[in-house]
């Protein structure tokens, strides 16, 4: 018994001196999970799968996001990521105020159809008083006013075996040696039908300014802003997002951030 | 002084006092903090602002805290500000790191995980510690309802509270009962922690999400707005930052290797007096 009795004051002993070892050795030993292949890092970003799942299962798929009332916009949409565009697409465009823009669908539908901004804007209209939640933790209550992206997909006739949508972006986020990256994001077919995903071009009753992605901003209202990308002007319907970037369905994603950014 | 009561003749009995869900969670719940908290505070660095309302205010003031780095003339200097007030806090809050090489920062790297900023692999960490504490939370609460353990130790009772001014008077000149269940205080303190502290940052971090915002909208008015929900959560994890280091002292000031043991093996000594169940020795 008292031999039982030293192992195992022993064996306290021993547990409590590496758990305060952990702590004060600071937190550079965990610096590894920051390595975006690390085995640990990929276990641990299973949860972001399951916090995807249950989401998706709680939250009914047409269930809204919260609009709010004209009193609550109090200041203008704060600019955040790209704000000024200089790749020579864009700049050829906003020469021409964006006469000769063309939104398009393409990849996994019936018909490939594009839009001009004039009919973009003939298009039903939808107006939303909304939150934006930037990833970094702030919020930014705006107003803003599109079309339905659901119309224009059904316009296209998606196919069945499609299953996400990948949006394609005019502005160049980063540069590297070998070239622009250019800002790209997807969401599943639930964002993309929503009926508060629309396909901006007003914002605070004016036209979108270009530090907020004018021509067209798709809003995904129940997503971090990150899923709200700027400068649009392809929606690709895939069954595959891997093709795209470092296959991860998104600029951010490919630096390391969940796909799904509903949390 | 738990080395005094154990080589004392008149040795208490030995009890089983935690059972293997207290244990596990215990411990579980240990690893769980310590990450959510590192990875927390990466979070939060990367905007280390909190507001109340449902926005954050660039064109208006409704900010609370803000930590952030300024020139002067002397260099730069880290400043925190609360409600309006602007403290300088260089070399811990907004600036730290050495001298040659400053670093221009909310909290420090020895606080956050990953040390350098790094907000995609703070969410990472975070959000599998979150789950993986609230479905230990889950097993808690069972296990605890069904083995009494809630009712026994947890749930503060009319008796319990008249008992208060005595349990103050006996843990300021550190005389501890080590009874079979815990004492006033300490029924007062995992109360506030388990059906106070835990419900409110998880619902608080749960109304940070968008997605749960337009599921559960009440939420958003409970806590008053999403960044409302945020400062919330910030202070709850303040509190149990407060109520770890008091648990330590605790832990340490009434037998540190006692507390240990029961919290590894379930077994504790007990004052002399305490009666015994089958299966323990008097």
């Amino acid at each position: 018994m008292s031999q039982l009795q030293l192992t195992r004051r022993r064996f306290l002993g021993v547990s409590a001196a590496s758990a305060s070892s952990l702590v004060l050795a600071g937190c550079e030993q965990f610096d590894f999970l920051g390595s975006r292949d690390n085995e640990v890092r990929n276990v641990l970003e299973m949860a972001n799968t399951l916090t995807y799942k249950v989401q998706r299962g709680l939250i009914g798929d047409q269930v809204m996001a919260r609009e709010y009332s004209a009193s609550e916009i109090r200041q203008g949409q704060k600019p955040n990521g790209s704000t000024d565009p200089t790749t020579p697409e864009y700049k050829a465009l906003v020469a021409n105020d964006f006469a000769d823009y063309r939104l398009k669908i393409t990849g996994m539908v019936e018909q490939e159809v594009s839009f001009s901004l004039d009919e973009l804007r003939n298009m039903p209209v939808r107006s939303q008083i909304t939150r934006h939640d930037c990833v970094e933790g702030w919020s930014c209550i705006a107003k803003w006013t599109g079309t339905p992206l659901s119309g224009l997909l059904d316009q296209a006739k998606v196919r069945p075996e499609a299953r996400f949508a990948v949006y394609h972006c005019f502005d160049n986020i980063q540069r590297s040696l070998s070239g622009d990256i250019l800002y790209y994001e997807s969401s599943d077919l639930v964002d993309a039908y929503h009926p508060q995903s629309i396909l901006s071009y007003g914002l605070n009753d004016e036209a979108l300014p270009i530090a907020n992605g004018a021509p067209i901003r798709l809003r995904i209202e129940r997503a971090l802003g990150y899923k709200q990308p700027k400068f649009l002007h392809t929606v690709e319907l895939v069954d595959d997002l891997s093709p795209f970037g470092k296959g991860k369905g998104g600029y951010w994603e490919d630096n390391g951030y969940d796909w799904y950014g509903g949390i | 002084m738990a080395d005094v009561i154990e080589t004392a003749p008149t040795k208490g009995p030995l009890i089983y006092r935690q059972s293997i869900f207290t244990r596990v969670t215990h411990w579980v719940w240990a690893i769980c903090l310590f990450f959510l908290l590192l990875s927390g505070l990466q979070i939060f660095n990367a905007h280390p602002s909190l507001y109340i309302g449902q926005q954050s205010g660039f064109e208006f003031e409704n900010a609370v805290l803000e930590i952030y780095a300024v020139n002067t003339d002397d260099g730069p200097r880290g400043k925190t500000k609360l409600f309006g007030q602007e403290f300088d806090t260089s070399g811990v809050l907004g600036m730290s790191g050495t001298e040659q090489r400053p670093a221009f920062r909310g909290f420090p790297a020895a606080l956050t995980i990953p040390s350098f900023q790094d907000l995609a692999t703070g969410r990472v960490v975070h959000f599998f510690f979150a789950w993986t504490f609230v479905l230990t939370m889950f097993v808690w609460f069972m296990a605890s309802f069904i083995n009494g353990h809630i009712r026994r130790d947890i749930v503060v009772t009319p008796n319990d509270i008249r008992g208060v001014p005595k349990d103050i008077k006996d843990h300021a000149t550190l005389k501890f009962r080590h009874g079979r269940s815990y004492g006033p205080l300490q029924k007062l303190s995992y109360f506030g922690v388990f059906f106070i502290l835990f419900p409110l940052i998880i619902l608080t971090g749960l109304t940070m999400s968008p997605g749960i915002d337009s599921a559960w909208p009440w939420l958003l008015d409970v806590f008053g707005g999403r960044q409302t929900a945020r400062t919330i959560h910030f202070v709850v994890m303040t509190l149990l930052v407060a109520f770890f280091i008091i648990h330590i002292i605790m832990v340490v000031a009434a037998g540190p290797i006692n507390e240990l043991r029961s919290m590894i093996t379930g077994w504790y000594r007990a004052s002399p007096g305490t009666t015994t169940e089958e299966g323990e020795q008097p």
